[in-house]
């Protein structure tokens, strides 16, 4: 994957990728497709901590930050392969961003893309907290960032 | 005004025996989902409604609506009227001795949580024990748990054997002297095991230990009489039983309910109110504080009306026959585990797909417009019994036909394809 991509590219990258497909059915299909490319979470990271709130799958997210670069990056893991092709889309769009970039970017592609239904609050998966971890995670670091810059 | 106990009369079965005249009779089931026809598979979270119940919710709204026991008009009283009459029916359908034993809540649910905060919470001690077993819905779990954490008592689970069955003698052996409660689903609702409610009640009675039955998915798929069971308390939800969401039943052995303080106050549970003091309405207005779902009291007798019509021993021997077929079916296909074995099964049946989580497969399902239930089914101590956090769950309801179940079956196979 192309890194020097910012993240109003990928959305666009994302948009034109769902663009080929006719129907929902071909758009699980090639959720599924990237659910199994999606490299698992090491056994260790899958821990209660790691995990998000959800009822029916399981979802594992696990954040580092490079202070050097300035960017959040994000590994995620599930026990159901079409949440993990959202959680591949989930990272293509937030992870190795700058916490700005993060707080800034709403989850909104996906709703263009016909998932939207698939990211809602409730007890069907733990998309929506992750992507609410995601965005705490990247506030806190902004602010953190932004006292370092002040004092500097 | 003292209505007569007695409970309203029978309608008469239906003479035809034909389950596709049963499914005509709802709208929705002719409704499509991503382009194909519906094919509803998840009556055990809530049956879709017949259109005579539609239509009563609607022409109760147009003509018979106004508040109940209250107004001295005519329209009032006719409302009122309408609603005890519903009374009158569910007692009929549950063999009630009484009309003052029937209780309107939201929900089955609802039901439970009455009877934990006002039958049991003020005689539960430090060290007391509530029974329930390993297979029961969280709202026969939770509620007691809320009130024995109160109380400094516990909740006990009686485990289940592999085939999903409770174990009646490690029931039986965990009821001691400090047993408050014992608590059991007549019909599971992940499994689908009708569990033998008749020698449970016998144990409980003999041990002199209050027995509830949650009948969330029993009594829409077989006939109940609860005065020849002889439970304490009963339970179940209108909108599992053909009938509205938002309303449910408690049945309670007039005695004990006769004793029991009030739950929630307000309206209509009140004899007299002053700032001195407060006395309270009797059975079972005293559990029913402020205005009631009236119309969806009026059209769950409607919906109860429906099933006598069909006849509930017919409807379960049809429900039987689909779920022993899907069970056979289902079992058929590569890398499918059907969780348990019990020997009497209703309502609802559960598995696992291997490769694929539920969840996968009931998005995969959707898109067929197959709707299955999938996740724990608020039942997470029955799925970590059986090693799981997840299943897919399909259930029956009068409207389903070999059609829906041939629509699943060639789903999963070709789920199962793809995940293999």
């Amino acid at each position: 994957m192309d890194r020097a991509a910012g993240i109003a590219e990928e959305q666009e990258r994302i948009l034109e990728e769902f663009a080929l497909f006719e129907d929902s059915r071909e758009k699980l299909e090639y959720l599924i497709e990237l659910g199994r490319e999606l490299p698992s979470l090491e056994e260790r990271h899958r821990t209660e901590g790691n995990k998000v709130r959800g009822c029916q799958s399981q979802v594992w997210l696990v954040a580092e930050y490079d202070e050097g670069s300035r960017r959040l990056r994000f590994r995620a893991d599930s026990d159901a392969v079409i949440v993990r092709g959202l959680i591949a889309l989930l990272l293509r769009l937030y992870s190795d961003r700058r916490p700005e970039e993060i707080v800034a970017t709403p989850p909104e592609v996906f709703e263009r893309i016909g998932l939207g239904r698939l990211l809602t609050p409730g007890r069907q998966n733990g998309l929506y907290s992750m992507i609410g971890r995601i965005k705490e995670l990247a506030a806190v670091y902004a602010r953190l960032d932004a006292g370092r810059i002040a004092a500097s | 005004m003292s209505p007569p106990a007695a409970p309203a009369p029978a309608p008469a079965p239906a003479a035809a025996f034909d389950p596709e005249t049963w499914r005509a009779q709802f709208p929705i089931l002719r409704t499509e989902m991503h382009g194909r026809p519906l094919v509803y598979l998840d009556s055990a979270a809530s049956t879709q409604k017949p259109r005579r119940v539609i239509d009563r919710l609607k022409s109760f709204y147009e003509r018979d609506y106004a508040n109940i026991h209250r107004g001295v008009y005519e329209l009032s009283q006719r409302a009122s009227a309408l609603h005890d009459e519903a009374r009158r029916k569910v007692q009929r359908f549950l063999g009630a001795r009484d009309w003052r034993e029937i209780v309107f809540v939201r929900n089955a649910t609802e039901g439970i949580n009455l009877v934990a905060w006002s039958f049991l919470r003020p005689k539960l001690e430090p060290g007391d024990e509530i029974l329930v077993t390993e297979m029961e819905h969280h709202a026969n779990i939770v509620p007691w748990q809320i009130v024995a954490g109160e109380r400094g008592a516990r909740v006990v689970a009686a485990p289940i054997t592999d085939a999903g069955e409770i174990d009646l003698d490690a029931l039986a052996e965990r009821i001691t002297g400090r047993t408050r409660m014992l608590a059991v689903a007549w019909v599971s609702n992940v499994l689908g095991t009708v569990n033998p409610v008749e020698e449970i009640v016998a144990l409980a009675r003999r041990e002199g230990v209050p027995v509830l039955i949650d009948a969330a998915q029993a009594v829409q798929h077989r006939p109940v009489d609860v005065a020849a069971l002889g439970c304490d308390f009963l339970v179940f939800s209108g909108h599992k039983t053909y009938g509205p969401s938002g309303v449910g039943v408690l049945y309670g052995r007039g005695e004990l309910l006769d004793a029991m303080p009030p739950w929630q106050g307000g309206g209509d549970m009140i004899e007299k109110v002053s700032f001195a003091g407060t006395s309270f309405n009797e059975i079972p207005f005293r559990f029913e504080a402020g205005t009631p779902d009236i119309a969806g009291i009026v059209a769950l007798g409607e919906a109860l009306d429906f099933l006598e019509e069909l006849d509930l021993a017919r409807v379960e021997r049809h429900e039987a026959a689909l779920l022993a077929g899907a069970e056979r079916a289902l079992a058929r296909i590569p890398g499918l585990r059907i969780l348990g074995a019990p020997k009497e099964r209703r309502s609802a049946l559960a598995f696992t797909l291997e490769g694929a989580h539920p969840q996968d497969i009931g998005m995969l399902l959707d898109l067929e417009g197959i709707a299955i239930r999938t996740g724990h089914h608020c039942a997470m101590p029955l799925h970590a019994r059986f090693g799981l956090s997840a299943s897919a769950r399909m259930s029956v309801g009068v409207y389903t036909n070999e059609a829906d179940i041939d629509a699943l079956t060639a789903g999963l196979r070709r789920i199962a394809a793809m995940f293999q």
